[in-house]
């Protein structure tokens, strides 16, 4: 057993060219089964995630941003390995996390780890902050009592709580109190990939700044690589290096933040950064706003899964499905637009 | 070896140390809820009368007069209340009744108590179970529960006492058979809501078992179910038990207040106008089953505080009231409105 104290997290390693990614999702495809089926109907799924695929690169923040809806969480939880996909796998460190046996799928997934959206609903109100951040180590063995509690001031202090806290329970902390906690808890277990599932949208806007702060402080200190979802496309431009804007379960653009920002391809992404509040009064840019509602995962579109509400939309796209091409080096589109004549 | 034993010694002491921790804070938490049960009028009337139904069985020997088995006092029979039998006699066996009704207590509340407990873990178990391991685990237990749900106890008890006996254990066991059903679907649900919670999905992700998650989060989350329900079931199993007593299907050989009732019935109190005889076996299933009843209800307001102050059924009761009112008012037309308008604002006047 390893000395916890003395031992503390890597860092790892990051050079700009070569480097293999920590995680990569392959053609993943999650589908649900609801309702129908028996005796007579046809069966019907929720096709929740359709044939993503993405490299997130060790060091990194990898944004996903969406509609409320259209299958971030599902492919987050997908990628912890917490659903099985229909289809494709995912491959953490080069190993696939769906094709090994039992002991290694639950050793590998304590090196990834999650951070709720809800920070209420999150730490468990009957535990004390100690059971809480240590419940990992306690479930992984091998600690004593007093090594987890040093563990967990230790982990207190770096989160930016005090060791007075230690005995406290989650009803004595305000939100952003309890989502430093649940940053904690899943620190904890030195994990090389961390999900953050909006972790800031349902916080007070004055602590928003805090949190992102103390996560940014965490991946240079200990060298994690976050996937990010998010709503706040503000917060996804600070803070990541690349980003997937999905649609309806499908990726339609993906690359690096920047160029994506700079230059946005899909009519979806166009849409939405012009949804994007500016500072500058005088800077008036052309508004997009799409019509209509999302159209329901059960029955998608056959072509493209934006030609309802595109404001671009062709005769083509109802009908076939735009492939994704590289219109800049790692800048993707899924977009008839981008990808040939037009008809 | 040397090595094995210190490590071994160690371990002994840390485990002693652990679980001396956890006895100190499960008694403390105990004292807690035992106080918070005691602030509130409803439990400290249910706690005092539970207290006072334990002394009397637990030292039953000491406090009775006489002995109830005795049924050699051919003097004594069918005596009026006085000082030396404060409840008379019986007419058929000159026992003391005063006697007997203390040592009733000790069948029912045994029984009842100790069911309540039964009923509470197998019912938390199957309910656990069902709800978070799901799959084909939930559908046979909830289809066994379903048919145990529909099967009419009474008859079935009777089958199965002649079958097998009258006796104490038998009468805990046919009750738990059918006491838990109820509870597991309760449950059941709660465990539902509570396996997809954050914290649950947390502990899953540290590569937690089943075992783990079903012991330390999700039986805590139900234990409240679990303690209202012993309160509650245990009061329910006081009545049923003093009715298969009067049936004749208890155990014969001990005096229950059930038993009691039957006795009054064959041995013609009625006949000779005995009222105290018929009273006493009565008075002590009330106090019991109220004892307990007490004691569920400040459960439940301890764990739902949102709840206290009006009782639901009186809450459901104005409402409807109102909506019935609402609803005749909308039917009326335009005309008859302003009447039943203008009535009202002259009642209020006059």
């Amino acid at each position: 057993m390893a000395d916890i104290q003395n031992n503390p997290p890597l860092a790892q390693e990051v050079d700009e060219k070569g480097n293999l990614p920590l995680v990569s999702v392959r053609n993943l495809s999650v589908h649900f089964p609801v309702g129908g089926g028996f005796l007579f109907g046809k069966k019907k799924t929720v096709k929740a995630v359709s044939d993503i695929s993405l490299d997130i690169y060790p060091g990194e923040t990898y944004g996903l941003v969406g509609e409320s809806g259209c299958g971030k969480s599902t492919l987050a939880n997908t990628m912890l390995g917490m659903i099985t996909p229909t289809e494709g796998t995912v491959y953490f460190k080069g190993k696939d996390l769906f094709g090994v046996d039992k002991k290694t799928f639950t050793e590998m997934r304590r090196g990834m780890q999650m951070i709720f959206q809800d920070p209420y609903s999150s730490l468990n109100p009957r535990f004390d902050v100690l059971q809480i951040i240590g419940e990992p180590l306690k479930i992984r063995g091998g600690y004593t009592d007093e090594e987890i509690e040093a563990r967990v001031l230790e982990l207190l202090r770096l989160v930016g709580l005090s060791d007075k806290d230690l005995h406290r329970h989650p009803s004595d902390f305000s939100g952003g109190q309890r989502q430093r906690i649940g940053i904690a808890r899943a620190i904890i277990l030195n994990p090389d990939f961390l999900v953050c599932d909006e972790p800031v949208s349902a916080l007070d806007v004055s602590v928003h700044a805090q949190i992102l702060n103390l996560l940014m402080k965490l991946q240079k200190e200990i060298g994690m690589t976050y996937l990010f979802i998010s709503h706040n496309l503000a917060v996804v431009k600070t803070i990541c290096t690349h980003m997937t804007v999905m649609y309806l379960g499908k990726m339609m653009e993906s690359g690096k933040t920047e160029s994506i920002y700079k230059n946005p391809m899909h009519p979806y992404t166009q849409a939405l950064l012009s949804a994007v509040l500016d500072i500058d009064v005088d800077n008036k840019k052309e508004r997009t706003i799409l019509k209509g509602d999302i159209p329901s995962p059960i029955d998608p579109p056959i072509g493209c899964r934006f030609c309802q509400r595109c404001p671009k939309a062709m005769e083509k796209c109802k009908y076939i499905q735009p492939e994704t091409v590289e219109v800049e080096p790692g800048h993707f589109v899924a977009c008839h637009l981008c990808s040939g004549e037009r008809v | 070896m040397e090595n094995f034993w210190k490590k071994a010694g160690k371990g002994i002491k840390a485990f002693g140390i652990a679980s001396w921790k956890k006895i100190k804070k499960a008694i403390l938490g105990f004292g807690d809820f035992i106080k918070k049960l005691w602030m509130r009028p409803k439990g400290r009337v249910g706690l005092i009368l539970l207290a006072l139904l334990f002394i009397c069985a637990v030292f039953a020997p000491v406090i009775a007069p006489f002995d109830p088995y005795d049924v050699t006092q051919r003097a004594a029979k069918g005596l009026s209340p006085s000082w030396e039998h404060p409840l008379g006699t019986t007419i058929t066996t000159g026992q003391d009744i005063f006697s007997m009704l203390i040592y009733g207590s000790r069948v029912s509340l045994s029984i009842g108590l100790i069911t309540g407990i039964l009923t509470a873990f197998i019912g938390a178990f199957m309910g656990i179970l069902a709800g978070y391991i799901g799959s084909w685990v939930d559908t046979v237990i909830m289809r066994v529960v379903d048919v145990m749900l529909v099967i009419p106890t009474l008859p079935l008890t009777i089958v199965l006492t002649n079958l097998f006996g009258k006796s104490y254990g038998m009468i805990i066991f046919i009750f738990t058979l059918f006491g838990w059903t109820g509870l597991s679907r309760v449950v059941r649900s709660q465990t539902l809501v509570l396996k997809n919670s954050n914290y649950v999905k947390a502990a899953e992700l540290a590569g937690a078992s089943r075992m783990h998650i079903m012991m330390r989060h999700i039986l805590p989350g139900v234990s409240h179910l679990l303690i209202m329900s012993t309160a509650l079931t245990s009061a329910g199993i006081m009545v049923a038990e003093a009715g298969l007593s009067f049936l004749g299907l208890g155990d014969p050989t001990a005096i229950s207040w059930g038993k009691m009732l039957a006795e009054v019935q064959s041995g013609g109190a009625m006949l000779f106008g005995h009222w105290w005889w018929i009273i006493a076996p009565g008075i002590g299933i009330f106090l019991a089953v109220f004892a307990f009843m007490r004691i569920g209800v400040a459960m439940e307001e301890v764990f739902n505080p949102r709840m206290k102050q009006t009782s639901s059924v009186y809450k459901i009761f104005k409402n409807l009231n109102g909506a019935y009112i609402e609803e005749v008012f909308d039917s009326m037309d335009e005309k008859e409105k302003l009447g039943y308008i203008e009535e009202k604002e002259r009642v209020r006047h006059e």
